[in-house]
């Protein structure tokens, strides 16, 4: 179904597609409630103001609860269809209207879609419940579950919509509600500024990803995905890399990728929750599901599908380089996401069967980034908000069952059997190797070179944190956190121990046919590659094992308090490889200077040509009114005159 | 006699009344050299319309006839007023309204 559809096509036949792709009734008609239920909710939250503060948590909860079992109710009827039928669309109404550009309110609900639901509203309804225990003493909690289920909503949208122009509405969506919940405690400036950083940033991505969608419309005439990406084919090579190109700059700016990566680890200054949902879990993830959706323009162009993983396997670097020097627990947890995220996009990047090892890559990302995050809230809160790892130590027997869930999720992020990161991490750095040529050494090298780093950065943060001797400052008293956080926390740990089973699952073959065009026997194999899956299996389980030993030795008796002096590579890390310097360096300066100019050009130059202007009127008829004598005979004298000129005039034309 | 004189007679009545109008100062005498023109003008429109020979130029003098007197009324009012607050009918001394 075309949820825009080309001049001269009518409603009867978007009821015609509708009818075409959906076999079963009574299942369409409701997946709208998804998204208007945490919307509703929202509302109700942020309107009601402090009439609702007694039990707004609880309205926000329930709202995503409700949504997360509808959603399995949705996924499971899904389920229930043959493959060829399981993408279900539904239009609502006409949501623009104008020339030949239109645009319909559709939602589809697809694999794709469907897995996305369960993850946002599964992961989002685990935070939301630990975020009432988290958020207990803050005086705005009602504001805050307000816009957390307003994110809710947007990102809901965000998957759901049947066309670029609804995703682009989710889209900005999660981008508002990112900001609102980054700069949540707006009295401190480093979370005022933070939020304004990331806003800006995206907007950069965002800038991109409208062009995109203008270049489809100016090329397709449609900005569906049934109509995009039947005719993806038929773009000129050169529009359809422009657009892939756009697109990746847009999830670039979503998803922290380089080279807009360095809003994502300040956007921590929001509330943990915000960082483990919105910041970890789901909206920068989002980028990801562009590209995975967009795959039919990916396709068609080589170039473009090598530039994502190009971008993806430098970003996985430069977060884990990063996340080796960083202090702050919150911060290590941030560069990791960048890097996790950059797996992600390696994995779109690579293209076919890659696609699925993504999307379950970042399910399993979901679970246990969650989970590292609602931990790292979890030792915060018993530490009275200290978030610098050189000032823990020894915690794991005050909190035991956070210790354990993070240990559970740490192994799962450095991917180790049977957590769910190797099952997911793993076969995309086969994958990688996969590639023919000098990018499958390059691309998979560097996923290679991540896995050990990010195993090796991951223990440092578990030994420092839960082990070795005590560092704490002075009037500390960890205790365990309420059970309200320490469920979700437990929840999750399970969700990264079993996610791996995803693999084990139909759930690749899943998402393969009707998403990705793909026969469903679809497998990775490494027939042709440089390394075989096994031995690529090995070396990365090898490389893993050995960095997380040389950090528990490194670390097991602790760490100097203080910023020690280090080599040139561990200062550029520490200041985040230069990224914001750069940033600074190249645009923030000249834009300063172009600014500057530009108001002197406007002082001196427009300014002064139109005050010049009204001068040089002005002292002209300044002299001009001295005609004006009062004398009357003056006046009739120069009328005499000029009857007389015109009289003249009048013979010397008719006689002349 | 010929129309032609007639015409002429009204040109020199007509430069009478301007030149009068240039030179005088007066109000009064201003006010009927304005009089004297309009009059010229008169003349020669009724002379065309003797010439061509149709009543235009006649109607048309009758026309001017009736702005001219309602032109005197208003005219002479302002004067009188002029007068009584100035104790003068120059025109010059009126100069009041300029740059």
């Amino acid at each position: 179904m075309h949820a825009l559809e080309l001049p001269g096509t009518s409603t009867s036949a978007l009821l015609r597609a509708a009818a075409g792709t959906s076999t079963v009734t009574g299942f369409q008609a409701t997946f709208w409630l998804l998204i208007a239920i945490p919307l509703a909710s929202a509302a109700i939250l942020l309107l009601l103001g402090r009439r609702a503060d007694r039990w707004g948590h609880l309205l926000g909860c329930a709202s995503v609860g409700i949504a997360f079992v509808l959603g399995v109710v949705y996924f499971v009827q899904l389920a229930g269809l043959p493959e060829s039928a399981r993408a279900v669309q539904i239009s609502l109404f006409d949501f623009i209207n104008v020339g030949s550009f239109q645009v319909n309110f559709g939602l589809r609900f697809d694999p794709l879609s469907g897995v996305f639901v369960l993850l946002i509203t599964g992961v989002g309804f685990l935070i939301h419940l630990y975020a009432v225990g988290y958020m207990a003493h803050d005086e705005r909690r009602r504001t805050f579950f307000g816009y957390f289920n307003l994110f809710v909503a947007a990102m809901l949208l965000l998957v759901l919509g049947s066309n670029y122009v609804l995703l682009y509405f989710g889209w900005e969506g999660v981008g508002l509600a990112s900001y609102l919940l980054i700069s949540f405690r707006y009295t401190r400036p480093a979370a005022a500024t933070a939020g304004k950083k990331a806003f800006i940033m995206n907007r950069v991505g965002d800038a991109g990803f409208a062009i995109a969608i203008f270049l489809m419309f100016a090329n397709l005439h449609t900005v569906s995905f049934d109509g995009v990406f039947a005719n993806a084919t038929k773009l000129s090579s050169g529009t359809a890399l422009a657009i892939c190109l756009l697109l990746l700059l847009g999830a670039c700016g979503k998803s922290g990728q380089f080279p807009l990566q360095a809003w994502l680890p300040d956007a921590m200054e929001g509330p943990t929750p915000v960082s483990a949902l919105i910041h970890a879990a789901t909206m920068v993830t989002a980028g990801v599901y562009l590209i995975a959706r967009s795959n039919p323009i990916f396709d068609t162009s080589a170039t473009a599908d090598a530039i994502v993983a190009g971008i993806g396997a430098l970003t996985l670097l430069i977060g884990c380089v990063i996340g080796c020097a960083k202090d702050d627990i919150k911060r290590v947890l941030a560069w990791s996401t960048v890097s996790q995220i950059g797996y992600m996009f390696l994995g779109v990047g690579l293209g076919g069967a890659a696609y699925a090892l993504a999307i379950i890559h970042l399910l399993a990302h979901g679970f246990f980034k969650a989970g590292l995050f609602l931990g790292a809230g979890s030792v915060m809160h018993a530490m009275n908000d200290q978030t610098d790892i050189r000032r823990f130590g020894a915690l794991w027997k005050f909190m035991r069952i956070t210790w354990a869930t993070f240990g559970i999720a740490w192994l799962a992020i450095i991917g180790l059997p049977p957590f769910s990161g190797f099952f997911s991490k793993d076969p995309i750095i086969v994958a990688a190797f996969d590639r023919p040529g000098w990018q499958g050494w390059a691309l998979g090298s560097a996923a290679l070179a991540g896995a050990a780093l990010t195993a090796f950065y991951m223990t440092r943060l578990f030994v420092l944190t839960f082990h070795g001797p005590k560092r704490w400052t002075e009037g500390q008293h960890p205790h365990e956190s309420p059970p309200s956080m320490t469920i979700p926390l437990v929840l999750l740990a399970l969700g990264s121990l079993g996610a791996g089973a995803l693999m084990a699952t139909p759930v690749k073959n899943w998402l393969d046919p009707t998403v990705f065009g793909l026969p469903a026997s679809t497998e990775i194999t490494s027939v042709t590659a440089h390394l075989s899956e096994t031995w690529v299996t090995v070396a990365s389980l090898a490389l893993t094992v050995l960095a997380a030993l040389l950090a528990w030795l490194l670390f097991r008796r602790g760490t100097a308090l203080t910023e020690q002096p280090a080599g040139p590579i561990v200062t550029a890390a520490r200041k985040n490889l230069y990224g914001d310097t750069v940033n600074e360096v190249v645009l923030e300066r000249p834009g300063k200077y172009l600014t500057r100019a530009l108001v002197y050009f406007d002082n001196k130059g427009v300014d002064g040509l139109v005050n010049g202007l009204a001068a040089a009127v002005g002292g002209g008829s300044g002299r001009l009114r001295r005609a004006q004598t009062g004398f009357v005979r003056t006046y009739a004298l120069s009328m005499l005159g000029g009857a007389l000129l015109v009289a003249v005039a009048f013979l010397v034309v008719r006689l002349g | 006699m010929q129309p032609g004189s007639y015409v002429v007679l009204a040109a020199i009545l007509f430069t009478i009344g301007a030149v009068g109008v240039l030179i005088r100062r007066n109000a009064i005498v201003l006010f009927m050299c304005i009089e004297l023109m309009l009059n010229a003008a008169n003349l020669a429109l009724v002379t065309f319309s003797r010439i061509n020979g149709n009543l235009d130029g006649q109607i048309m003098a009758f026309f001017v006839m009736v702005v001219a007197a309602a032109e005197v009324v208003i005219g002479l009012a302002i004067i009188m007023s002029i007068f009584r607050s100035r104790r003068s009918a120059s025109v010059d001394d009126a100069n009041l309204l300029k740059y």
